[in-house]
């Protein structure tokens, strides 16, 4: 079979030469010191000033966590975590929090715009239209920037890294903050609750619909540091917001921490929309780094007809363990998950989402695509559950993998449970393969290998990318695209 | 333009000789029909000349306008104008055919160094060529060939080839499954394209097509090596006698 064994050879190469974000930044930071303690958690939360309440809350889950086993349920492997032989705090020095833009060291700036991010508030210009994108920018434990609060103000949305919430809006974060995702909630959540260093707070009030997409670029930056996100969006009655995020690491042997929680809520008809690109270094050809993905992130359909809508496209880390989820607890409100998850070389994934039907006539959509090449293991894995007083919830759930190669291995783990009978649950699941005609066939017309494995995994992917901003989906393609390539980059 | 010389090819993974000292020559302009029992390598040979990597060539030589092309990827070589309808055209899930269509023309321009085409260019050529071959432009925004009926397939085969206007055209079996309003209008496509610097050759069974496509040259395949060749009567001649007595001569 020697066109896709080729094929193989060729994605197999996948490594360090094709991860384009893999430059390291020498910027003087300030660190905490290496390991985990309730000092360092002190440390931590004086760094960014909180509150007395803060800090309580931190240790609280900290001596929680301490009781709690790591999971292993996920059909993922690697070796022990040594907890203590992280730095759980870093930031550039200086930096205690975001500035305005003139105060922002320069040297930060270009780390962006080599990311292809401009922090500078303009006009991001993205296919046809012209339209503005507020960005928050995490570098390591800190936010340093965020852009267009102003203009955001105006119309009455708050946009401002979490730990600056902490200190201004001390009443809605303490409201909000982990009534989604409890800090007893899981391993890693618990663990973020302990030493969250940043992360975006999105608050938009009743009836606005945010003017702009927001978004949160996350970097990894130093060596053995964790990055422990934490992200928290509200939207009241009638709100409306967008919000993507991105995040990119250097190359590294080690493997990397990130475990963030993402926790949304939307009231009385409102809707969010939340999108992931994630493209964090993935290890290089023989598995050797790569970040380890730990992610909690749920949203509560907390008020009647309210809509939460995940979009994700994983195609970095070399483990990911992630779950973006929906309470569907608001009568009448409805859940959408959407996923593409890539996995090459030696990646290992396991993702999905749980949709938890509490209300009645709640609705959900789940629509995942995996595609795996190399020697990596893709796993969906998937829960609808509705709950007895659940009248009429409703589900449609279909799961597509795709094979590039005979070494990689693509699974589908669907749990399903439905307390009321009048639940209507359907699930759908397809795995195929690159044939070797299908790749002949393109190459024949003079389509070559790369370009036609692109061409049939887009074909693929194309009703996922369809829910993202536009300003992204040609992005993601072509993230998609590269994440395959063998020599391209 | 095509000229192969003593081929001996096997299939890669099991060793199997299947082309045992194939000649064959085809000038520009010519159309030149291949004829032969089933299995007797008249597919096996299209996939080598295209490029198909399961065959192994272990002698003999391809020159193609006196490039020797057998180290040239699949791609490259239909870049360079060799096309193949395939007998039994692929699906592709997912791939909208004008967006094939479109990859297909600018991949070829690309290795070319020609240009990409604009998108209105784009779509002129594919509604005239579509137009010409009766293929309904709903067709075009369905999935290539997926759920495509047999003469629609065979359709969409020479709309390709008629968009990518290659030099070098092999028909391997495309009058197969085609109603006679169909076979007719794929022939109308195939005689449109003939010209004096393009080749075309048509693998087929019957005379049927070549009533409509009239050969110049008529090669007889049997046991990967041509075994007899003549002009359009030798057709004729198959048509009404079978292959025995041919064979026999050969043997
Ligand atoms: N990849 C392969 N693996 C195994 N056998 C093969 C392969 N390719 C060709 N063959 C064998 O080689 C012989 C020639 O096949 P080929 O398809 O070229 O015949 P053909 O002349 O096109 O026949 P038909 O008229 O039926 O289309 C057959 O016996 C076939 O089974
Ligand atoms: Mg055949």
């Amino acid at each position: 079979m020697p066109a896709v064994q080729e094929t193989i050879d060729q994605v197999r190469q996948i490594d360090v030469d094709q991860y384009k974000y893999g430059f390291e930044t020498t910027i003087e930071v300030e660190k905490a010191p290496k390991g985990l303690s309730e000092d360092i958690i002190r440390f931590i939360s004086a760094k960014k000033s909180e509150p007395e309440w803060m800090l309580e809350w931190r240790l609280d889950a900290y001596r929680r966590w301490l009781t709690m086993e790591e999971p292993t349920w996920a059909r993922v492997n690697y070796p022990k975590i040594d907890f203590n032989d992280i730095y759980y705090y870093a930031a550039p020095k200086g930096t205690t929090g975001p500035k305005s833009l003139d105060e922002v060291d320069p040297e930060l700036l270009k780390v962006y715009e080599k990311l292809g991010i401009p922090l500078k508030e303009q006009e991001m210009l993205a296919g046809v239209q012209k339209s503005k994108i507020a960005v928050d920018a995490v570098f390591d434990s800190v936010s340093v920037v965020t852009t267009f609060k102003e203009e955001l103000k105006k119309a009455g949305v708050i946009f401002m890294s979490i730990s600056e919430a902490i200190r201004e809006y001390p009443d809605l974060v303490k409201k909000y903050l982990g009534s989604v995702v409890p800090p007893t909630d899981n391993y890693y959540a618990t663990l973020n609750c302990a030493v969250f260093t940043d992360g975006s707070f999105v608050y938009v009030p009743k009836g606005v619909r945010c003017p702009m997409e927001l978004s949160t670029y996350f970097r990894i930056n130093e060596k053995n540091t964790g990055q422990f996100e934490r992200t928290l969006i509200i939207a009241e009655e009638g709100a409306y917001v967008s919000y993507l995020e991105g995040c990119t690491a250097p190359q590294r042997d080690e493997n990397q921490l990130h475990a963030a929680v993402v926790e949304l809520v939307a009231l009385d008809e409102a809707e969010i929309k939340y999108s992931t690109v994630q493209n964090w270094y993935p290890g290089d050809k023989h598995g050797k780094g790569g970040i380890y993905n730990f992610v909690t992130k749920r949203g509560d359909c907390r008020g009647k007809n309210s809509k939460i809508s995940w979009t994700q496209v994983e195609t970095g880390s070399a483990i990911t363990w992630k779950y973006p989820s929906c309470i569907l607890r608001g009568d009448g409100s409805r859940g959408e998950f959407y996923s593409i998850a890539v996995s090459n070389g030696h990646q290992q994934i396991d993702s999905g989402t749980k949709m938890i039907h509490l209300g009645k006539n709640t609705s959900s959509r789940i629509v995942s695509k995996g595609i795996a090449a190399g020697v990596s293991e893709n796993t969906y894995r998937g829960q609808v559950s509705a709950h007895r007083k659940a009248e009429n919830a409703r589900n449609f759930t279909q799961c597509d993998s795709l094979l590039i190669g005979d070494k990689c291995g693509a699974h589908t783990v669907p749990y399903i449970e439905a307390k009321n009978s009048t639940a209507q649950f359907e699930h759908e699941a397809t795995t195929s393969k690159i044939s070797e005609d299908q790749l002949f066939y393109c190459l024949q017309r003079g389509i070559p290998t790369e370009a036609a494995i692109a061409l049939i995994v887009n074909g693929f992917v194309k009703e996922v990318i369809q829910e993202l901003p536009m300003e992204f989906a040609v992005e993601a393609q072509k993230l998609i695209g590269i994440s395959l390539e063998g020599s391209v980059g | 333009m095509l000229e192969i010389k003593n081929l001996h090819a096997r299939i890669a993974e099991d060793g199997t000789e299947i082309i045992r000292g194939l000649n064959l020559t085809v000038k520009a302009g010519e159309v030149a029909a291949i004829m032969g029992p089933n299995g007797s390598g008249k597919s096996t040979l299209s996939y080598i000349l295209s490029g198909r990597e399961d065959y192994e060539v272990t002698e003999g030589e391809i020159l193609y306008n006196g490039e020797n092309i057998l180290e040239l990827e699949a791609s490259e070589r239909a870049a360079k104008g060799i096309f193949l309808a395939f007998q039994y055209p692929v699906e592709i899930p997912g791939v909208a055919t004008m967006q094939f269509l479109k990859v297909a023309m600018n991949e070829q321009r690309k290795y070319r160094g020609e240009d990409e085409l604009t998108t209105p260019e784009f779509m002129r050529r594919v509604k005239e060529a579509a137009a010409e071959l009766k293929i309904a432009p709903e067709m075009l925004r369905r999935p290539l060939n997926v759920g495509f009926s047999g003469g629609e397939k065979k359709r969409a085969e020479i709309l390709q080839m008629a968009l990518l206007e290659p030099k070098l055209c092999v028909l391997d079996e495309t009058d197969s499954g085609l109603d006679i309003d169909a076979l007719k209008i794929v022939a109308d496509g195939v005689n449109a394209l003939r010209s004096p610097d393009r080749a075309v050759i048509v693998i087929t069974h019957y005379q049927r097509l070549l009533d409509y496509i009239v050969p110049d040259t008529v090669h007889v395949l049997y046991k990967g090596q041509v075994i007899k060749s003549g002009d359009k009567t030798l057709a004729h001649e198959l048509e009404a006698n079978g292959y025995a007595d041919i064979i026999e001569a050969a043997a």
